[in-house]
């Protein structure tokens, strides 16, 4: 039986190379560009035409929206469940401060330096957190937030515990500093999905869905797992430092508790485990449900947030694949095209 | 010179606190490997269950743990074979989340019923009293009693880890739990009481922490760092190397402070950098 399969496996192979095909792309993932397309075209315009308390809004929601795929490149594709992501949501914001206020950088040039700075960040911590085993590299990236928040709330010059004021925006007026903030907003959000996109369609996705599947299996073919995570690391720290940078930009005034704080991150991880893990669509559809969620429920803080926390137990349990996942497994639909599948011809 | 002995002192009391606090996070990862984010919040949670206990049936904090105790070893039960068991694998996504959503039901849970005002254990009095080792030395009395408890617990745990039938299902399902399955060991089983007995350890370090300190709903965090930094610090898989994390973490803590007020926590936070830095399992990790 074994022989049998393996010798028409083999000859099929070998008749001809032209009764299989690899799949790259579906129809959906087409119409998803060009509806991606309109909605950008829609979104950059939005300044002349909306009001400055929807962009205010928007901003946030582009901010979650690049969080939440930066999240799900490192926990749900790199297999690194941090829930400490704050720590580079709070150095992009206080690089931020510190260019802008300081040195005298322009203040939207200073949120890319915020995700370099973030960057640059993550590779010695990465060196100290990657020690630890498992789960217990989840609780050593939150033990850095806490170092980090409370070297910030003890150095005066960044502010203290009370935290400081981006005054680099004096002589800026109000409605350029809206609409370049929301632009950049835009550029994180759009940014964030295509860069997620790219990066696993390119060898190195694909050499980070097979350490996803098999760690042993991918090292046994030639696979540098340890670069890989450091890699999804630093990059994913990256757009933390950025979307951290731009929240803050928004807010105008940061402080140790808000940029460190713990609460960032069960808002980031439910998000993407009730989207879907391991999906681009899923975080994108947490974040849009979290930020409806939010906004409807905002005068029931503790209870909002008490039930928040036993949906996402929930989900984890015996939903495991998300949201999306419950939409691919009724349509198979895929907005996001990242797969290689194998086709076979239709004949017998 | 008795001003620095003296922070070491009250160090390695604090550091009896954060053993206790400790050792059920050593204990679960050490059997399962599940990382229990919920931690901080069961200590806190236990604190206000020890609170209730003495406020409506009248009991001192040391006979309100007899109530405590058997409640928390039946959530930890429950909570193993209801809900954790299901999220065991090798990937800790699914454990991680799951007890971090555990952990923000507790708090917005204990925030809704009990506010985010600060409470605390009224214990008698015995708070206030301290043995006077020396001149300008004295260990607070209660400190004591918490450190005491601390050593036994150790010992205890150590000893069933060690020599008894369940200790044995411990080891064994911790080194392979598909072989230990087929030696007929029941996993869900073992791993539940492995959970009881992390959270019943909590009933006692609960009643502690709020007979010691006052305590708010939002506090549960901390304690899981806490417990975090002296498990990473003593080493996986060695209840006395926990027990020692913790002190070490107490003295690095209280000779910070006394350096600088603001700078205790953050000093304990750097010995713990320092650790993962120079040694990364730990002062004594296990040795096989």
């Amino acid at each position: 039986m074994n022989s049998y399969s393996a010798n028409s496996t083999a000859s099929m192979l070998s008749s001809s190379t032209d009764t299989f095909e690899v799949q790259r792309s579906t129809k959906a993932g087409m119409i998803t560009l060009i509806i991606s397309i309109v909605l950008l075209g829609l979104s950059i315009s939005m300044p002349f035409w909306a009001g400055s308390s929807y962009l205010r809004l928007f901003t946030e929601l582009a901010c979650y929206m690049a969080m939440a795929q930066m999240w799900n490149l490192l926990g749900g594709y790199g297999g690194l469940v941090s829930i400490g992501q704050q720590a580079f949501i709070g150095i992009g914001g206080y690089s931020l401060f510190v260019w802008a206020n300081f040195v005298g950088v322009d203040p939207f040039t200073s949120v890319a330096l915020g995700g370099i700075i973030a960057a640059l960040f993550a590779v010695p911590i990465s060196q100290l957190v990657f020690r630890l085993p498992g789960g217990a590299f989840a609780i050593g990236t939150w033990a850095i937030a806490e170092v980090l928040r409370l070297v910030v709330a003890n150095t005066y010059v960044l502010g203290g515990g009370s935290g400081a004021s981006l005054t680099a925006l004096r002589g800026i007026d109000r409605a350029t500093r809206e609409s370049v903030t929301f632009w950049i907003a835009v550029a994180a959000a759009f940014g964030s999905v295509l860069l997620v996109y790219m990066l696993l369609r390119s060898r190195f996705g694909l050499a980070l869905t097979a350490i996803r599947d098999s760690e042993v299996a991918s090292r046994s073919q030639g696979i540098d797992v340890k670069k890989i995570k450091f890699l999804v690391y630093v990059i994913s720290s990256f757009g933390f430092g950025i979307a951290g940078a731009l929240y803050f930009l928004a807010n105008i005034r940061i402080s140790p508790d808000a940029a460190f704080g713990i609460s960032w991150s069960p808002l980031i991880i439910f998000m993407v485990i009730i989207g879907g893990a391991g999906t681009i669509e899923g975080p994108l559809i947490g974040a849009i449900l979290f930020f409806v969620l939010s906004k409807i429920f905002e005068d029931y803080g503790t209870w909002y947030l008490a039930s928040l926390g036993l949906l996402a137990v929930i989900v984890t349990i015996w939903f495991p694949k998300g949201l999306w996942g419950l939409v691919v497994d009724h349509f198979d639909l895929r907005l996001f095209p990242v797969q290689r599948r194998l086709r076979m011809p239709e004949n017998k | 010179m008795t001003y620095w002995i003296d922070a070491v002192l009250q160090g390695v009391l604090v550091g009896g606190l954060y053993a206790l606090f400790a050792l059920g996070l050593s204990l679960m990862f050490g059997v399962m490997r599940l990382v229990n984010v919920a931690h901080g919040d069961m200590v806190i949670l236990m604190a206000f269950i020890g609170y209730i206990t003495t406020q409506t049936l009248g009991l001192d904090p040391f006979s309100a743990m007899v109530v405590v105790v058997p409640i928390a070893f039946v959530i930890g039960y429950a909570l193993q074979r209801g809900v954790l068991n299901k999220t065991i694998s090798k990937d800790p996504l699914r454990s991680l989340v799951v007890t971090f959503g555990i952990s923000i039901f507790i708090q917005n849970l204990l925030l809704e019923y009990f506010s985010a005002d600060s409470r605390a254990i009224y214990s008698g009095g015995i708070e206030a009293q301290s043995i006077q080792l020396t001149d300008g030395l004295a260990a607070g009395l209660l400190p004591v009693i918490i450190l005491a408890t601390a050593v036994i617990l150790t010992f205890l745990l150590q000893w069933l880890f060690g020599a008894t039938r369940i200790g044995r299902a411990f080891r064994a399902t911790s080194d392979d739990h598909d072989a230990a399955a087929l030696m007929g060991v029941n996993n869900a089983h073992v791993y539940a009481i492995a959970t009881a007995i992390a959270i019943g350890i909590l009933g006692v370090a609960g009643i502690y922490h709020g007979m010691r300190t006052t305590f708010t709903p939002t506090d549960g965090p901390v304690q899981l760092i806490y417990a975090f930094e002296a498990v990473i610090i003593g080493g996986m898989g060695s209840f006395w190397g926990t027990l020692a994390g913790g002190m070490l973490l107490g003295i690095a803590q209280s000779i910070g402070a006394r350096w600088d007020p603001g700078w205790g926590v953050l000093v304990g936070h750097v010995m713990f950098v320092a650790v993962l830095m120079f040694k990364p399992n730990g002062f004594f990790p296990k040795t096989r």
